[in-house]
């Protein structure tokens, strides 16, 4: 079983980006289970959700606190230690940064992905709409779940021609990923 | 249809699937997705019910009562301080013999206002003559709204549908949505026995004193006894039907032989897999039962499952407050008369706090190395407690 936390602040979709993943997953043949750390979520506060990703029916339900990936959605909040908790040895962190993976305060013995999350959405989507572009380039970065199958779930969900330009923007974000560690 | 959605929306599917007449209810954290997706199905026409949006959770139970009473399938959805505010049309629709179905998103009670899980809401309900059934999974949500509109209305007797608030409700997995046509052959057209009707009028619900209120609750209380052959009828019926049985009554796993049996209801049925499966890897032989029906109380099942078993923990979401938690109690009165083996309460997870996997291992280790029977909180912040500032 592979276990994901996604840190962002309210507002930034952190639920959605975590259910896109589960649904890509799911399509990719997999199980699946998405859920928010389930609280009175304010715009700008930091937030969690989780993902849990295996090839049998997933049965625990408790919160997750030994990830084997982050997905960080707002590089400010590394500077909170309660990010990194837990994070397993060798496991691997995606940041939305335009800084190189070097300079963030992410300590030895994990792999760090870098990926302009912000510019990029603001380019192709023309709105700071992150996570879609993050769950891309975790798909691109990891090969957890397939890029298709992101790109797949994000048209279901946002129907037309913003969910085009969604899907557009994943792609874009994979060619622009930063790796180090 | 092999799916992927929220607990919420994959309820409200099972909900359509059922063709209610009616659905009313206001809305409530954390079982509001449940009524919205409703709301939304009824706005789009996929569902061709009533709709109302209801100026409280006692008006709500109020409208699903009298939708009811003239013959209509009727559904509602509430949690915690919600159900709360319906208790006293809870028990009427009960005493009148209403099929009503509800979900109850499962959260915990004010005071202090907390929007979080547990069980306190439903567990505090148990004796108003309503069925309950508490589910693991959001595939066992779907399947057991279907089963629930079947027992209530061959009952009589309402269905209260027990899912953990957000645990279950806001979380995303893969769900097995059953065919219209495959429910329609399961869950015929509602045909009361009787029912309100200006055109051939009767009473409903007419003041009953000393001299046949009694016989009343005792038909009503029997009538719950039996009602256990029917939840179990009713879901091997499913099971043939579509293939998935999560249980009648109770499920044991890995009873048989086991040190210790860890018992409790809901979700925290999946944590507790885990954590049996890796202490019996580590060589201690614990096994789980699940209680699936809360009310009617499934004492002989309880009882037969439980057979040769000495130690027994019991870790329940809810409290009796002055005395220990309720499942724990209800067990214990499972025994009477009988060679009772040690049980013991564990109250944890009020409010929404968590509960490990290695929180429950840790408690079938400590049965095993002391099985006296005893009531323990668990989980509990001791900085709290002693009340040290910062």
């Amino acid at each position: 079983m592979k276990e994901i936390r996604i840190h962002g602040r309210g507002g930034m979709g952190n639920v959605t980006a975590a259910e896109l993943l589960a649904e890509a997953a799911f399509a990719d043949g997999k199980h699946a289970q998405a859920f928010p750390f389930f609280g009175a979520e304010r715009q700008g506060a930091p937030v969690v959700a989780f993902v849990r990703i295996d090839d049998r029916p997933i049965r625990v339900r408790q919160q997750v606190y030994a990830p084997d990936y982050l997905i960080v959605q707002d590089a400010g909040l590394l500077f909170n230690a309660d990010v990194l908790e837990g994070l397993k040895p060798g496991g691997a962190v995606l940041v939305n940064t335009t800084l190189p993976g070097d300079v963030l305060p992410i300590g030895e013995g994990f792999k760090v992905y870098t990926v302009p999350a912000l510019k990029v959405a603001l380019e192709v989507i023309g709105r700071p709409i992150i996570n879609v572009v993050m769950v891309g380039a975790f798909a691109c970065a990891t090969g957890l779940v397939r890029l298709e199958a992101v790109t797949e779930a994000i048209k279901v969900r946002f129907p037309g021609e913003l969910g085009e330009k969604e899907a557009l923007a994943t792609i874009k974000a994979c060619e622009q990923i930063g790796e180090c560690g | 249809m092999r799916a992927i959605l929220e607990g919420s929306k994959a309820v409200a599917e099972a909900v359509r699937l059922c063709r209610p007449n009616l659905v009313c209810a206001y809305p409530i954290t954390p079982q509001t997705h449940i009524v919205e997706e409703l709301s939304r199905m009824v706005a789009e026409g996929s569902l061709d019910a009533g709709f109302v949006l209801a100026e409280s959770e006692f008006g709500a139970a109020s409208v699903v009562l009298g939708g009811s009473a003239v013959g209509g399938r009727a559904y509602t959805a509430t949690s915690s301080q919600g159900l709360l505010l319906m208790v006293e049309v809870i028990f009427n629709i009960a005493g009148l013999r209403l099929p009503v179905v509800m979900t109850c998103a499962n959260r915990a009670v004010s005071a202090p206002i907390n929007i979080w899980n547990d069980q306190q809401d439903s567990v505090s309900i148990r004796d108003s003559g309503w069925i309950q059934l508490y589910v693991e999974d959001n595939q066992e949500a779907v399947d057991t709204h279907i089963q629930a509109f079947r027992i209530a209305e061959e009952l009589m007797i309402p269905v209260m549908v027990c899912m953990d608030g957000y645990v279950l409700t806001h979380t995303v997995e893969p769900v097995d949505l059953p065919e219209q046509e495959e429910v329609d052959r399961f869950l015929p057209p509602y045909r009361p026995k009787y029912r309100l009707d200006p055109d051939d009028p009767f009473t409903m619900g007419a003041m009953v004193g000393p001299e046949a209120y009694m016989e009343t609750r005792y038909h009503l209380h029997m009538d719950m006894m039996e009602a256990r052959s029917v939840i179990r009828r009713v879901a091997e019926e499913y099971a043939e039907s579509f293939g998935r049985y999560h249980g009648g009554l109770v499920e044991a796993y890995d009873v048989e032989g086991a040190d210790v049996v860890l018992v409790s209801m809901g979700s925290l049925l999946g944590t507790m897999r885990e954590a049996v499966e890796e202490l019996r890897e580590e060589g201690l032989k614990v096994g789980l039962l699940k209680i699936r029906c809360f009310r009617p109380f499934p004492k002989e099942a309880i009882h037969d499952a439980l057979k040769g078993v000495g130690v027994v923990g019991v870790i329940e979401k809810d409290v009796s407050l002055g005395l220990e938690g309720t499942l724990c109690s209800e067990m214990r009165a499972a025994f009477c008369g009988e060679e009772s083996p040690e049980i013991s309460s564990f109250v944890m997870g009020l409010g929404g706090r968590d509960i490990t996997v290695e929180e429950i291992k840790q408690v079938a280790r400590e049965l095993a190395a002391d099985p006296a029977c005893r009531v323990e909180f668990r989980g509990l912040k001791e900085e709290l407690l002693r009340g040290d500032e910062g």
